[in-house]
């Protein structure tokens, strides 16, 4: 079996700081990190290694620098590395970013083997759009299971596979055909960590890089700036809150204290005390 | 590199700047919505989204509509009553035992051939997992511009759709147009507008269209639906009370303090990201970027620090009370109210006033 995981090299967002006049993000300094969401989808790649074997590749779009978060990938067990870099892609938004990955994979299906999975993290933590994933099985007509939180079974014979979906009031048990494409929800689960040996290995491990008309992209205005319908005319950094915490300076007792707080509570929400009685209600009688 | 968030777009790029609209995309008039079904009963953020897109409509002098999938005609019928009170003048009804239950598949193709029919200019969506699986495929087959997650929508004077959304985290804000191509699409969260005034007796016009999918050809299936009601999975999105605990609480045993406080108050409760790394709780409790996004109309947060992802989950609250020792936590700069106390021995006391200041109501009642 082949597996592919899309990862993408984010800013850590913990560490962001805007640019007081320019409203600009300052990236200089800011460490970047694999997102969160795509390394449920790789330790879910690797835990499918464990159990039936196969090989995983990583695919990863981005700067040169990118390949950092590719050797993290191969330290953690991915087999192969695949970059996907070009100054024709930046400035693209998810449908420029779905047409350039979905090249990538097909460019990877020919080399390696066609993927039987796809996966990718539900959402990225900078842009959170969740559109990639589903824009790259639209193109390359793979069966899309998003919000996944459990693989049940996967029959590489019959080419099925059965997952648990999260929808909005319930899970959904689903099963379909392979090949799919399949974006993880976080797991309760910790990621790997990788052993010296295969941090070693991946240290010398070679990275395969790719450019625009590697992978036969021929018409570069579907990429990048030029390729993106959406365009961002204004940035700018949300008004703060003018005021901050009013704070409850109660003495005495922690009871007295739990009394100012509630005091406090519904001065500022009276509705609020209508609410939590008629729920208490329900609880209490 | 990717999505939608590039604090500078360079001059000059080709879709960068509005051109004369291209002659297949003329025809494109009027705001749409689809509405959200699952197990029968509409999601609330389609009539929230109706009430935003009336008056997107009355800006552009167009008409809105409402779009409706599923396989009971009969339940079709009062969901396209329900968009007439809520501010729809249209609704397109596609009912097919195919479209039963949500899935990308048959959702897409028939969301996809009544768009092409009947050509809307704006297009929106519920930032639902349902909605933003939908919208990413949609617009990718018709490879057309999509906003995620929309905290506000306006027509500039060009008559565009302006789409603002967060960005970096909640860091940023940024205004997106899709000039040049259409539909112009767009998906909002739950909870972010307001619910629209219902209208009693306001209709409109039902236009039925036959959907052009096959069960058979269908290759993903729905083997069960486990609904929320029947597990203890959190429904903190719609939860009107949340209480959460956070690494400050010290040990998983403190943590029992934060649900005993829920379980007086009818709430939820739920936690930090480092809880879930630590066992306390469950993932599906975990609030902020990586977990929920809540939008309860109180938030009690005890012994949390109030890092930016967390913050950016709980901003929507109407009113967040902040209880933690460090009089300088970040939590205090976007909390309402704040106590600097030890939670561990100030849960327990709230818990006890609580229920005896609700106790005290219901008999006064
Ligand atoms: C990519 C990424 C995604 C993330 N996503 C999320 C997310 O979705 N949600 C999330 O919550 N975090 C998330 N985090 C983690 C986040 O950055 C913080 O580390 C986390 O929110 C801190 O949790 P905390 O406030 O419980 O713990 P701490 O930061 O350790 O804070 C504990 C607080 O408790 C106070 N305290 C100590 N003792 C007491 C006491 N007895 N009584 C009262 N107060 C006390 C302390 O003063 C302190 O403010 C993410 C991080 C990254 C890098």
């Amino acid at each position: 079996m082949h597996i592919v995981v899309c990862i993408k090299q984010v800013p850590d967002s913990a560490q962001i700081r805007v640019h007081p006049v320019t409203n600009t993000i300052m990236r200089q300094g800011v460490p970047t990190i694999i997102n969160p969401y795509d390394l449920f989808a790789l330790e879910e790649a690797l835990r499918l290694k464990d159990r039936l074997g196969a090989t995983v590749t990583a695919l990863c779009m981005g700067p040169p620098t990118a390949s950092e978060s590719l050797r993290k990938a191969l330290t953690f067990g991915a087999d192969r590395a695949v970059l996907l870099t070009d100054r024709y892609f930046a400035g693209s938004d998810t449908l420029a970013t779905s047409y350039a990955l979905s090249m990538a994979l097909t460019k990877i299906g020919e080399e390696f083997g066609t993927p039987e999975i796809v996966f990718t993290g539900k959402q990225t933590i900078d842009g959170d759009t969740a559109q990639v994933g589903p824009g790259i099985a639209s193109r390359l007509k793979l069966n899309q299971l998003t919000y996944i939180s459990k693989i049940v079974a996967t029959d590489l014979e019959a080419g099925r596979i059965t997952v648990e979906r999260r929808a909005e009031t319930g899970t959904q048990v689903l099963a379909t055909r392979l090949p799919v494409l399949i974006t993880m929800l976080e797991a309760t689960n910790e990621m790997r960590r990788g052993t010296i040996a295969q941090a070693l290995e991946a240290a010398r491990a070679e990275i395969i890089t790719w450019n625009a008309s590697d992978v036969g992209i021929e018409d570069l205005t579907r990429c990048g700036l030029r390729g993106s319908p959406t365009i961002v005319k204004k940035v700018f950094a949300p008004t703060a809150r003018s005021e901050a915490a009013e704070m409850i300076a109660a003495e005495g007792t922690m009871d007295a204290k739990a009394r100012a707080v509630i005091d406090a509570i519904f001065a500022r929400a009276p509705g609020v005390e209508d609410d939590l009685t008629a729920q208490a209600l329900h609880h209490y009688v | 590199m990717a999505d939608a968030a590039k604090p500078a777009p360079a001059k000059g790029g080709r879709a960068n700047t509005k051109k004369e609209l291209p002659e297949h995309f003329k025809a494109y008039k009027h705001v749409w919505v689809a509405v959200e079904i699952e197990h029968g009963s509409v999601h609330s953020v389609s009539f929230e989204l109706l009430g935003e897109g009336r008056k997107l409509a009355d800006k552009r002098g167009v008409e809105l509509a409402a779009v409706l999938m599923g396989d009971d005609r009969e339940a079709l019928g009062q969901a396209a009553q329900d968009c007439f009170e809520y501010g729809a003048d249209c609704v397109y009804i596609a009912c097919d035992p195919a479209l039963k239950h949500y899935r990308n598949e048959t959702s897409t193709q028939v969301l996809t051939d009544i768009v092409n029919t009947y050509q809307p200019e704006i297009l929106l969506l519920g930032a639902t997992n349902l909605g933003r699986d939908l919208a990413g495929s949609v617009a990718t087959t018709l490879k057309t511009g999509l906003t995620a997650d929309s905290t506000e929508l306006a027509i500039d004077e060009d008559g565009s759709l302006a789409a603002t959304r967060p960005t970096f985290g909640g860091s940023l804000l940024c205004t997106i147009f899709t000039l040049n191509f259409r539909p112009q699409m767009a998906t909002v969260r739950p909870r972010v507008m307001a619910m629209p005034e219902r209208e009693e007796g306001r209709s409109g016009r039902i236009v039925e269209f036959a959907p052009n999918i096959v069960e058979d050809d269908v290759v993903t299936k729905v083997l069960d639906f486990i609904d929320d009601r029947d597990s203890d999975t959190a429904a903190l999105p719609y939860a009107d009370v949340v209480v959460a605990g956070g690494l400050g609480l010290g040990s998983v045993e403190n943590f029992q303090l934060v649900k005993e406080l829920a379980a007086v108050l009818g709430a939820e409760y739920g936690g930090s990201r480092p809880l879930v790394q630590k066992d306390w709780i469950t993932s599906d409790r975990q609030i902020g970027q990586t977990g929920k996004t809540i939008r309860p109309r109180l938030y009690i947060a005890a012994g949390i620090s109030g890092a930016i992802q967390h913050r950016v989950g709980v901003e929507g609250a109407d009113l967040i009370l902040a209880i933690n020792t460090d009089p300088n936590a970040p939590i205090f700069e976007f909390a309402h109210l704040g106590i600097v106390a030890d939670a561990v021995t100030l849960l327990p006391a709230l818990t006890q006033a609580f229920a005896r200041r609700l106790r005290v109501t219901r008999m006064a009642s």
